[in-house]
């Protein structure tokens, strides 16, 4: 399905979310903190899947976590989303505390971000359109009406403006996954978190989904934090590469410098693997 | 089968009536027991989880008959009120049928997967929106067969009440056969009424597992194979099916 | 609430009775069971329709109407036809005939749950059917629904006390005729209620460890 693979794409209900927050310009120079994390430690028993880490993501940027699996990229999305709590240190989205915080307060947050999860996670006992608009209407209390049609404005965004009626088990494995941005999308969230959203997709359904990442990249100014191993897509979307090993980002910079020439052997003998 | 007169045939009759009503309301109370404790036992908290464990153990190591004549004899003269025989009866079986159903309902709602729950949380549900809009609709397709299972289970365990003297199909053969003094017509009859109502239900709850299974996109087992009945099996996907596509419009 | 430790007293050398009356229809009748069962589910496998489809719908009447009633019917119907049971013989025969039907699904699904390749192999051995079954099939399926089978024991054991509307005089039988001997129904009934906790709980908990043992 190339169809959705055109250059330009329009503007959408993506992109309102941040112009109307106070930082203003889309992508600007000296843009705000967004994220930030803080001696942030997590462990699974004995295992220390981050250690002490720092660091913040600026609004309107696009990051990528690249490095060896297990090596806690997917775990710093989770405690972003607080599917998991950290052991140790802050977590901070958009100046508001998402961790240590009561439950009111990082349900709050929480609807500043937004996630695309690996095996898609639509619900199967709604349709698509329902999938989409069931949160904006329960969360966040749109009108029914609102909510569908600003869920089809995305369907026709993701090119499957047909298939609203559908269930998601009738759909490939590609669909379901760029309904699940649609879903995503339609709660206008400031972040976008996508956890190796190709990874679970047949290799012929892939370039679909990174198609319409990269459009939603370019013609919107939503924050992306990103885990994937498509080393080309990371190129082409990222205004910043974070390379992990054990625990620790060992080397971040622009993907130019990273991929072309990257300072430490880790990330050398991991791009070698897997380019 | 003569002997059965018409008078008689009445009494069957109202006792049928009975066995329906005590059915339907123990199967009403059994139902909101099994989602409550079934759903306690998978709470956060440990004293819930506990407390409704210990709910669960104490009533499936109880003998429904044991308890039934504890409810109608032993609690009155204990607490000094009396119940009506049919809400003895009533009380005992949805308690202890709730408790065996618990254990379908946690089943279920453990069986979801949390990949599920994540996606919930990720959109900014609460738990109670998450367990109503997402956990509770995946897991009920899978807490039908079961509970039909149950049901029937519930049914022949109606026929205790007579012990109580409460007038069901049971007790009612009982009158008809001291009536009569012949054994093999009413209890045959009484058979056959209670193998009905048990293929009645079943009948209903299959096609209740079908809408189910449709509501979460999924086919519902033994699909047309050619067989006799298939004549039946399609009525019953067309019944499916409309209320499958009801739901979107 | 009015207890009485000496009614309790002049109960319990009834309730031992009562006991050992239980114990001994449930042994008889889940032995009965087991093997009526394991007679069901062959018969189901049987290449003959004549065979498979009266077994079917006799274990489907069965299990689908009530113990109670059956109870009655073997206790007043089969002397009608001239053939007297005692009461705990009919209780057994009944609570025996009824567990059948729910065994004889539970070794279908053990004889389902061997896998094809056994079957494969006894083929390629040339062995002949019957020691196909009593020598490969058999003993896989028996060791994978042993748990399953002593859960319906323990249904069974909760079913007993059905035995006392015919004249059985089992735990609950005995608390019964003791209360309408002595007017003193609370003491007899609480003891039986707890005896029924104290012998169904440890019993399942040790049938959840056998099946954790079964399932490594």
């Amino acid at each position: 399905m190339p169809a959705d693979a055109e250059p330009s794409i329009p503007k959408t209900a993506a992109t309102t979310s941040t112009v109307d927050s106070p930082a203003g310009g889309p992508g600007g120079p000296g843009s705000r903190e967004l994220i930030r994390l803080e001696q942030v430690t997590k462990r699974f028993g004995d295992h220390t899947v981050l250690d002490r880490l720092d660091f913040s993501v600026d609004t309107g940027k696009h990051v990528t976590l690249i490095g060896p699996s297990g090596s806690g990229k997917t775990t710093i999305l989770r405690l972003l989303m607080t599917l998991t709590k950290p052991d140790e240190g802050t977590i901070t989205v958009d100046g508001e505390r998402l961790f240590p915080a009561p439950e009111q307060q990082c349900r709050e947050v929480r609807k500043k971000i937004g996630m695309v999860f690996q095996q898609f996670n639509l619900f199967p006992n709604m349709t698509v359109l329902r999938n989409i608009t069931e949160a904006p209407v329960t969360v966040l209390g749109l009108s029914r009406d609102e909510a569908e049609d600003r869920a089809r404005e995305l369907l026709d965004l993701v090119g499957l403006a047909d298939k609203c009626d559908v269930r998601p088990t009738q759909l490939s494995g590609g669909q379901q996954q760029r309904v699940a941005i649609a879903r995503a999308l339609a709660m206008r969230p400031q972040v976008l978190l996508l956890d190796e959203v190709t990874s679970a997709l047949d290799p012929e359904l892939v370039a679909g989904v990174l198609d319409l990442l990269r459009d939603i990249a370019r013609s919107t100014d939503i924050t992306m934090l990103c885990v994937t191993h498509e080393m080309n897509f990371a190129r082409d979307i990222s205004d910043q590469v974070l390379m992990f090993d054990s625990g620790r980002v060992i080397e971040s910079g622009p993907p130019e410098k990273l991929f072309g020439d990257p300072d430490h052997e880790r990330t050398r003998e991991f791009l070698s693997a897997v380019l | 089968m003569s002997e059965i007169t018409s008078g008689l045939w009445g009494l069957l009759l109202h006792g049928l009536w009975v066995t329906v009503q005590l059915t339907v309301f123990s199967a009403a109370l059994g139902a909101a027991v099994a989602f409550a404790v079934g759903l306690a036992r998978t709470h956060r908290l440990w004293i819930v989880r506990f407390v409704s464990g210990a709910y669960f153990e104490l009533f499936r190591g109880t003998s429904a008959l044991v308890l039934m004549i504890w409810v109608f004899f032993v609690v009155p003269m204990t607490l000094g009120w009396q119940l009506v025989p049919m809400w003895a009866a009533v009380l005992t079986l949805g308690c202890t049928y709730g408790a065996y159903g618990s254990e379908v309902v946690r089943g279920a709602v453990a069986a979801v997967p949390q990949a599920q729950r994540e996606a919930g949380v990720a959109l900014g549900f609460t738990p109670v929106q998450r367990l109503r809009k997402i956990v509770l609709p995946q897991a009920w397709p899978e807490m039908v067969p079961p509970f039909n299972n149950l049901l029937i289970e519930l049914l022949k365990g109606t026929a205790l009440v007579s012990v109580l003297g409460v007038g069901d199909i049971t007790f009612a053969a009982q009158l008809v056969r001291n009536a009569t003094g012949r054994s093999a017509p009413v209890y045959t009859v009484i058979l056959v009424m209670y193998f009905v109502l048990a293929f009645l239900l079943t009948r209903g709850m299959r096609r209740v597992e079908r809408r189910a299974k449709a509501s979460v996109g999924r086919l519902a087992p033994a699909e047309p194979s050619g067989t006799a009945k298939t004549g039946r099996v399609r009525q019953q996907d067309l019944a499916g099916s409309s209320s499958a596509t009801g739901g979107v419009s | 609430m009015n207890w009485d430790w000496s009614t309790l007293g002049d109960f319990l050398p009834l309730f031992g009775h009562g006991v050992l009356v239980t114990l001994q229809a449930l042994v008889l009748g889940a032995l009965i069971a087991f093997a009526l069962g394991l007679v069901w589910a062959l018969a189901q496998r049987s290449p003959l329709k004549v065979v498979r489809w009266p077994v079917t719908a006799v274990t489907e009447f069965v299990r689908n109407t009530p113990l109670l009633v059956q109870l009655f019917f073997i206790f007043y119907v089969l002397p009608e036809w001239g053939l007297t049971l005692s009461a705990l013989a009919t209780g057994v025969i009944g609570l025996g005939l009824h567990y059948s039907t729910y065994t004889a699904e539970v070794y279908r699904a053990g004889i389902d749950g061997v896998p094809a390749g056994q079957w494969e192999a006894a083929t390629a051995l040339s062995l002949p059917r019957s020691r196909t079954w009593a020598a490969v099939i058999l003993p896989q399926a028996l060791r994978r629904v042993t748990p399953a089978l002593g859960n319906y024991v323990i249904a069974m054991l909760k079913d007993s006390p059905m035995l006392m509307t015919i004249g059985v005089l089992e735990m609950l039988g005995q608390a019964r005729q003791f209360g309408s001997r002595t007017f003193q129904m609370n003491e007899p009934i609480v003891v039986v209620g707890i005896a029924f906790v104290l012998i169904a709980y440890p019993a399942s908990l040790l049938l959840r460890a056998l099946e954790r043992r079964l399932a490594r």
